[in-house]
């Protein structure tokens, strides 16, 4: 029976690791360190601001970030301040007032994220045909996570390789499904002017903005990790006490 | 085992009226146990467990979902990061779900290795397929209800399936979506039956202890409790080892809740359901990809009859065939450990269900190793799924030449241990 099992693990095993293999897959993207990885991670509040800015002046254009709102930036570390400092920087519709009439007005804390275009329509009107996907839980929505859309960003060449058939309007990327994106690359070198002085990179501003999605897909995260630690010690001390007494009660028995 | 007389006046009261503390002191406290259970009895009640963790983490995530096509993805979201420890009521409802069918899969697998369905408890196991039958078709529709991409094409290709049905097929669907695709009335109804079947399965849960404690608990000699050196009160042993069962269950289910919360999520799920955009794979949530392998095996034509009906009969099937193995097992020794040749067969099977499990989850016409494609490896295993139900259990009932089997529980016991004083 031990044979038969170990055969069984062994041949799960190298099943596994032969997986299937298709043209229309990007490359395997590299896997980096992250700031968030592990039980203890957290966000890099510096490179949330400035990915941030990347967002808000390079992806914003094109893509909503609808689940986030500007009273969640605190999970990025602005005060309430700082906050009403960046919503004002937006117009927002509101209404319809007392006329029956719709008005725009500077945005509050409250206010979602503003969307780049009116309807799906005019997104792609606007793109070509193809429909700028929302980021608000991009990472979690894409095979490989973080690294996935870091590998992305970075991963644009300027020329297919050679006999590769491009369609018109169409950018080559390595990690790309298919390798045809319609999104053209969308960071050069110092594309944005950092407010804290880093130089910006295409890489810099790759990792700043991938942080920045992992935040806005999952801006619990810290305090869901903190916790986690915790409920774990707890249960692990809770368990070998249980054990303990399990072997206590069962002594008797003999 | 008589019953006990109550001091507390009150108690005392009541169970005069309606004894339910007489009722538990017997089911719970006195309840004979046989002594050698090992540590695969602890899945039975763990599932039970896990089904109200289940129910009082739906109950209060049922509190903020909106089941409408326009707000079922947004307001799952909104429960993640507005609703005060939404994030975490989520967590543990997705993840529970994997947690109920590991548990439910390894207390299935126990009792096929230990015979435990075999004379008198037949209806005790048939109780406990339709509790797996109504688990599968909630943890389906809970796969819905987020309206993710993969939520919506799993709905879709399950729900079409139906379609196979012969003259009235397209009837069904429709009647089953209550229109023409998979729409809003769809989720609706999902929602409902969402809510609804958990009472059912605990209503079945019932039934599956009412049986079990007619005959009591099986035990891994496979042989009956013969008197009172035998057995040991369920409380406080089996309370204490549950118990200890329970801490170990949380510590993993606990660690997927809170550091790797997606793990067992097809990241398409985190894109909101699109009737235009089909994605590249369409698969089911791990503990059906056994199943999807064999409703996609058949790809072949019997007669007059079209392979994909005869591929949702052989899914179906597969599970329901469950119902009879009390009789297509025809061997009168219970465990598999005096069965030598049924416990190589067991595990045979158990790597066929790994297999099948793995098949499911790749795209068909894969290559297993550049040559062999993944269909064949699924129609080879789909076949030995039912052999070994339809040939290799009736053939080694009579066969086998099964070892002795012990007098007795405790004198298998006895021997067994060494005679030191407060050794476990």
């Amino acid at each position: 029976m031990r044979r038969l099992f170990a055969l069984a693990t062994v041949l799960a095993l190298s099943v596994a690791s032969a997986g299937a293999a298709s043209a229309a897959v990007g490359l395997k993207p590299e896997a980096r360190d992250w700031s968030f990885d592990g039980v203890t991670g957290t966000y890099d509040r510096n490179a949330l601001r400035r990915g941030l800015q990347v967002y808000l002046e390079v992806c914003a254009s094109c893509h909503s970030l609808n689940l986030v709102a500007y009273r969640h930036l605190g999970g990025v570390g602005f005060s309430a301040e700082e906050i009403k400092a960046i919503a004002a920087e937006f117009e927002v519709e509101d209404g319809p007032n007392e006329e029956g009439e719709m008005f725009t007005r500077p945005a509050r804390a409250t206010d979602p994220f503003p969307q780049p275009f009116a309807n799906d329509q005019e997104a792609r009107a606007a793109n070509s045909g193809a429909l700028p996907p929302d980021l608000s839980v991009i990472n979690k929505a894409r095979k490989g996570g973080a690294n996935y859309m870091y590998a992305l960003l970075t991963g644009y060449r300027e020329e297919a390789p050679q006999g590769f058939e491009m369609m018109e309007g169409m950018s080559y990327n390595d990690y790309f499904p298919g390798h045809q994106i319609a999104m053209p690359p969308p960071l050069v070198e110092d594309g944005v002017e950092y407010a804290d002085g880093t130089k910006a990179s295409v890489e810099q501003m790759s990792a700043d903005v991938t942080i920045f999605l992992e935040w806005a897909g999952e801006p619990g995260m810290e305090d869901r990790k903190r916790l986690g630690i915790k409920v774990l010690l707890f249960l692990l001390v809770l368990t070998a006490m249980l054990f303990a007494l399990k072997r206590k009660i069962w002594a008797d028995l003999h | 085992m008589a019953t006990p007389t109550w001091n507390n006046p009150i108690v005392k009261w009541i169970d005069y009226r309606l004894p339910v503390f007489s009722f538990m002191h017997h089911e719970l406290v006195d309840y004979p146990t046989p002594r050698n259970l090992n540590y695969w009895w602890n899945f039975g009640s763990l599932a039970g467990i896990v089904l109200v963790i289940m129910i009082a983490t739906g109950i209060w995530l049922a509190m903020h979902y909106m089941p409408h096509v326009d707000y079922a993805f947004d307001s799952v979201e909104r429960i993640m990061r507005d609703v005060n420890y939404g994030w975490l009521l989520r967590y543990v409802h997705m993840n529970g779900g994997s947690m109920f069918f590991i548990v439910v899969y390894i207390h299935v697998f126990r009792g096929l290795y230990y015979g435990s369905y075999k004379n008198p408890r037949e209806i005790l196991w048939i109780m406990g397929v339709f509790i797996l039958l109504a688990m599968m078709a909630t943890a389906f529709m809970g796969y819905v209800l987020p309206w993710g991409q993969m939520s919506f094409w799993a709905a879709t290709v399950i729900t079409s399936l139906f379609s196979a049905v012969p003259l009235v097929g397209d009837a069904i669907v429709s009647w089953l979506w209550g229109g023409f695709a998979v729409d809003n009335p769809t989720l609706n109804r999902f929602f409902s039956l969402h809510y609804l079947l958990p009472f059912i399965i605990f209503a079945l849960v019932f039934v599956h202890l009412w049986a079990l404690h007619v005959h009591k608990s099986s035990n891994p000699l496979g042989i009956d409790m013969k008197g009172p050196q035998d057995s040991i009160p369920f409380h406080p042993y089996y309370t204490i080892k549950d118990t200890f069962g329970l801490g170990v269950l949380m510590v993993i289910w606990m660690f997927f809740v809170f550091f790797a919360p997606n793990f067992f999520l097809e990241p398409d799920n985190y894109i909101e359901a699109n009737p235009l955009v089909t994605p590249a794979h369409i698969v089911p949530e791990w503990y059906l990809m056994p199943f999807y392998a064999i409703l996609r095996a058949i790809t072949f034509d019997i007669w007059f009859i079209p392979a994909k009906l005869i591929g949702v009969v052989a899914m179906f099937a597969s599970i329901l065939i469950l119902l009879f193995l009390p009789w297509l097992d025809t061997s009168k020794v219970r465990s598999a450990k005096f069965r030598p040749i049924y416990k190589q067969f067991f595990w045979i099977f158990f790597v066929d269900c790994l297999i099948l499990g793995w098949i499911g989850a790749n795209p068909p016409d894969a290559l297993f190793m550049d040559t062999v494609p993944l269909l064949i490896i699924g129609q080879i295993g789909t076949a030995y799924y039912f052999l070994h139900f339809v040939l290799v259990f009736p053939l080694l009932g009579w066969l086998e030449r099964p070892r002795m089997v012990p007098e007795s529980i405790s004198a298998a016991v006895v021997a067994a241990e060494p005679p030191a004083p407060g050794s476990v």
